[in-house]
This record gives structure tokens, sequence and C-alpha cells, in this order.
């Protein structure tokens, strides 16, 4: 079986995210980079299935040149090879011109199973995976916290706030899956140096038969108008419990002024 | 006018409170139409009218269930052939989300994620990166998909007598068809979702072990309120997930946040700082959670929480 996982490289989470004022995109330049939290649980999930069913791991990702260490990362926890879709036209792309995009790579590389992580530390519109599945016309199976393949039918266990809905369909699908789906392993340092091996594919706009004015910030199906920075919030009262609790009466009383109890 | 299509969040006819926001909003951009899909049209219909819904476009019958995807999409498309509105508003949750996304791939429509306002000329403002900077976008291409926020507008009912348009749809099922087979309830605390919460009380870290989450849930309990859990908290296995507040969980902006033994690390704060208001408790001083808290406890968690749940219960009496 082959299974293309999708990975992105976003900004560490622990960075002052900040959007660029002159093309009003998200500034990955100046920031720490790392891969998207979720998409090590995407990359574990895939190599499992590779483990349980055989077949080949494909790492897909579109990204800058400067997202091959992200494509790396991924590698070294095991995948088998990976997509590099870059060129200079798709910045600024929005979530249809990145899942149209994603979409024409997944056809060249005709996986049975595309899994994905459920958002992106980043943007955080979770809307990418779905929008891929409905562009290949394949079944989205969105939000697993469970993925079985058998035989053509991949079949998850989708997170709700009261527990899960399994859901079925026929290959090939797409599956986003939640974090805590398993238990990414830490890549290896045999892992890390077979990486470095291990084939990249190029594809470029043309290579995917993509119109370059069709995606990026001409082709964006929406614009930024402006922004600015939320004002800082201001700290309020402070009560310091003398050990007893009793502080929680006063903190009771605001509660009460703000006319929740 | 225009229409304005709103997709219709239910259990059964039961509506979520979104969906009556959403119409709310609706009726100043324009003239509300409600797409209904699955069981409960009935009693979905007399409460849409409540929230002012001139029409309701319904997909009904056998294989249409707004527990799946495709559904709402077919349903939507359908809708939207016969209204051409001026916008389709469909909340912000999971499955709102992926049905509104492939609605506007399927159509070349622009999609805006997480809006939580619009002006009349449908100018949307969305809180990005955990809600450090606001953004004013636009969708340039087609008719604009929003995605809504639960709670971002206020309800008020205009009572209309909604007409209620079967769409005559039969569902076919083509190869990229979602099957359901089970529904599973693995937890039923009568607490409301973390996502649309009015009140969310998270525990984290400073509760020490998992079977310390008590102090929160009767804490939240007495409130009404959902539990949410730090990063923390839920790497450590001490807490479901789908309860995870922070940057690699749940954003929530309730009207009350209550932060118990969180620190307040940045991406947790990412996942709650637009909370309209936050208190905390918290042995540290000098935690980072009580430069964002309208009102702070510096004290012991343990004693604190469990004499506030009590007054709590004692004022709501």
């Amino acid at each position: 079986m082959k299974i293309l996982v999708t990975v992105k490289r976003v900004p560490d989470t622990a960075a002052e995210k900040r959007l660029d004022p002159a093309d009003k995109t998200l500034d990955r330049e100046s920031v720490e980079t790392i891969m998207n939290p979720v998409d090590e649980y995407a990359v574990e999930e895939a190599l499992r299935l590779k483990d349980a069913v055989g077949g080949e791991v494909v790492v897909l990702c579109m990204g800058p040149s400067s997202a091959l260490p992200t494509i790396r990362k991924a590698l070294s926890m095991g995948p088998d090879s990976a997509v590099h879709v870059h060129d200079d036209a798709l910045h600024g792309s929005d979530v249809l011109s990145t899942a149209r995009v994603l979409a024409a790579a997944i056809r060249k590389v005709e996986p049975d199973v595309v899994v994905s992580g459920s958002e992106s530390t980043d943007a955080r519109t979770s809307l990418v995976a779905s929008a891929v599945a409905e562009y290949l016309g394949w079944p989205g199976l969105i939000g697993a916290k469970k993925l079985v393949v058998d035989g053509g039918t991949v079949r998850i266990h989708r997170e709700t706030e009261a527990g899960y809905d399994v859901l079925e369909a026929s290959g090939p699908a797409v599956v986003s899956v939640v974090k805590g789906i398993n238990e990414p392993r830490y890549p290896s340092f045999k892992g890390i140096m077979a990486a470095k091996s291990r084939p990249v594919t190029d594809y470029s706009l043309g290579d995917l038969e993509i119109d370059p004015d069709s995606v990026g910030a001409a082709g964006a199906a929406c614009e930024v108008v402006d922004f600015t920075p939320r004002p800082p919030r201001e700290a309020g009262q402070v009560a310091k419990d003398g050990g007893d609790g009793a502080a929680a009466l006063e903190l009771a009383e605001f509660l009460a002024s703000r006319k929740f109890i | 006018m225009a229409s304005i299509l709103v997709l219709v969040e239910h259990e059964e006819g039961n509506l979520k409170k979104v969906t009556a926001q959403m119409l709310t909003k609706a009726r100043e951009l324009g003239e509300p139409a409600a797409v209904f899909v699955g069981e409960g049209l009935r009693s979905a219909t007399e409460a849409l009218g409540r929230c002012g819904a001139r029409t309701v476009y319904a997909a009904t019958g056998e294989g249409w269930t707004n527990q799946l995807t495709l559904p709402l999409v077919d349903a939507l498309e359908a809708a939207a052939d016969r209204a051409d509105p001026a916008a389709v508003l469909v909340a912000s949750t999971a499955g709102g989300k992926d049905a509104a996304v492939r609605l506007a791939a399927r159509k070349g429509w622009g999609v805006l994620a997480d809006v939580v306002d619009l002006d009349g000329d449908l100018l949307a403002t969305q809180n990005v990166f955990g809600g450090a900077t606001i953004v004013h976008s636009r969708v340039t291409k087609g008719t604009p998909v929003l995605t809504i926020k639960p709670n971002a507008f206020p309800v008020e009912e205009s009572p209309v007598e909604p007409q209620v348009v079967d769409l005559g749809l039969v569902r076919q099922a083509g190869p990229s068809e979602v099957r359901m087979t089970e529904h599973v309830v693995e937890e039923r605390g009568g607490r409301p979702d973390v996502a649309e919460a009015e009140i969310i009380v998270s525990g984290g870290r400073g509760l020490q072990d998992p079977s310390n989450f008590a102090l929160v849930e009767a804490l939240a309990d007495a409130l009404g309120a959902a539990v949410g859990a730090s990063r923390a908290a839920v790497d450590a296995g001490w807490y479901p997930h789908q309860h995870q507040v922070g940057q690699t969980g749940k954003t929530v902006s309730p009207q009350l946040y209550v932060a118990v033994g969180i620190s307040g690390a940045i991406q947790h704060r990412a996942g709650m700082q637009t909370s309209k208001t936050i208190v905390a408790v918290n042995k540290d001083a000098e935690a980072p959670i009580f430069s964002i808290s309208d009102f702070g406890v510096v004290g012991d968690l343990f004693k604190v929480v469990p004499r506030l749940t009590e007054e709590v219960v004692k004022r709501k009496g």
C-alpha cells in the first residue's frame, strides 16, 4: 500500500507570530520554525499503517526551499521518500489554492490513502484536508483518533465532544488525524542519518500543470484588508490567600459582581 | 434583498445556540434563509422562525443526515443554486468546517474560517495567532463562505412564519461517500461542549494528579460550565484531548474562563485570551496567567477551589 503523509513548516509553538506588513502573509523567516506539531502524529500514523499492512510512506510538503529541514525531520522518523512542491508563485496561497496544489501532487503520487494532521498551528483553519478530498473527489475522514485500513476500506474513529463516531469509506481516501491518536516516535540517530539519503522529488507548478496566476496571492479567493495587534489585557485584582482558602470568597464576590453567580 | 444562507446545526431538530446566533447576524446582512438537513424539521422550523429565518430549505429522508459531511455540502449547493445568496454562514465546528470548505472548493468560492464579526459589506473579523492579532479580510471570488465561531454574536428573536422549501433531493452515494456505522458516547456529565460553552473551568499541571480533576469538575458543575484542560494535563494523560484548550487544542472565547493550576504559557494563552472574563487560581504569584486575569487568587488550589465551589453552590441556592 502506498501511504502519503502531508507535512507543513510552521513557526515554533512558543514563537510570537506576526504578519509581514508588506504583503500581509505570515512572517516565517524571522522566527524559529518547526514541523507542524500535529503532523508528527500524522507521520507516526502513516508509519504504523505501513507496519500493519506493508508498503511505503511518501512525505508531501508544499513550501519554499527553506521547508527542506521539515521534510528531513519527517523522513528521520522513517518514511521512504518525499515530494517537495515549491515555486515562487505559491507565496501567499490561500486554503483553496494550497489544497488544489496538494491534490495535483497527490494525483501524481497515486497513494491509496492520504494522512494529514487535523490543523496547522499557524493558520489553524483545519480546512485544507477537507478541500484536498473535495478536489480529488475522494472521501474525507476528518478528525480521526483511530485509523484502520482493512482491505479497501478505510475506517476511523472520529473524535466528538462526548466520544467518537465510527466512519468508513472506500479508498483511496483522505484522513486527518488529531493530536493524541498515537505517541509519535523520536527520530533515532540512525534515522536522522538515513533521512539524508532518502530521495526527495521536487515538483514545480509546471510539473503539476498548474497556472502560476491561479495560485499564490494572485489566485487567492480572499484577501487580508488590514490587521492590528490585539491591545494587551491588563492584569486585574489579585487576592493572596492566607492558607485556608478564604480568598475563594473574594473570588466568589467578584464572580457575583459580574453576574456569573 | 439578497438572502444569507445559514446551515442549521442541530441535534434531531433541536437547534444549537450557534444557529440562532448566525441567524440573528444574518438579519443585518440580508434575508436569512436556513438550510436544514436531517431529522426534526418540524420542531426546527418553529425555532428557526423565531430567529427570523424567512425560508427553510430542507433535505430530509433517506440518506439525509447532518452527521455526515457530503449531505450537508449537497444540500448547501442545491440551496445556493436556488437562492443565489450573498453569503453562506456555517458554524465553525469540525463538521461545519468540513462541509463549508468542500462547498467552497466545489464552487470555486472563497472561504474564511473562524469569523467573529461581519460588517454590512461582509468584511470579516478574525482573531489569529491565538488572538494576538486581529485581522479584517474579505472574500474576493464567488459567494463568500464564512465559518462563524460559536458565541461571536448574541441572539435576538424576531419571529416570522418561515416558508419551508423541500429541496427535493435524492441521495445518491458516489465514490466519495462516507458511512457512519457507530455513534459512541463515552462520557456524559451533562456538561456543555468546550467549544460552545459560556463558562469553562480548566485544570492544569497544578492539579498534580488526574484524580484531582474532580475538583475542576465539581466547580464546573456548580457554574454550569464545560471542563477544559491544559496541554500539560492532556499530554500527561490526565484528561482527554478533546478538552484541551490552547495552540494544539481548542481556541475558546467564553464569557468566563476559570484557570485552575495553569501557569499560562503562551501556547495556552493562545487558546483562551479572547475570553471576556478570565480568573485564575495558582500558587505561583509570578505565573503569567495572572497578567491576563481580571481576578487572580494566589494560593493553594486544593484549599481555594473547594471553598469556591461551596460558595458558588450556596449563592446559587
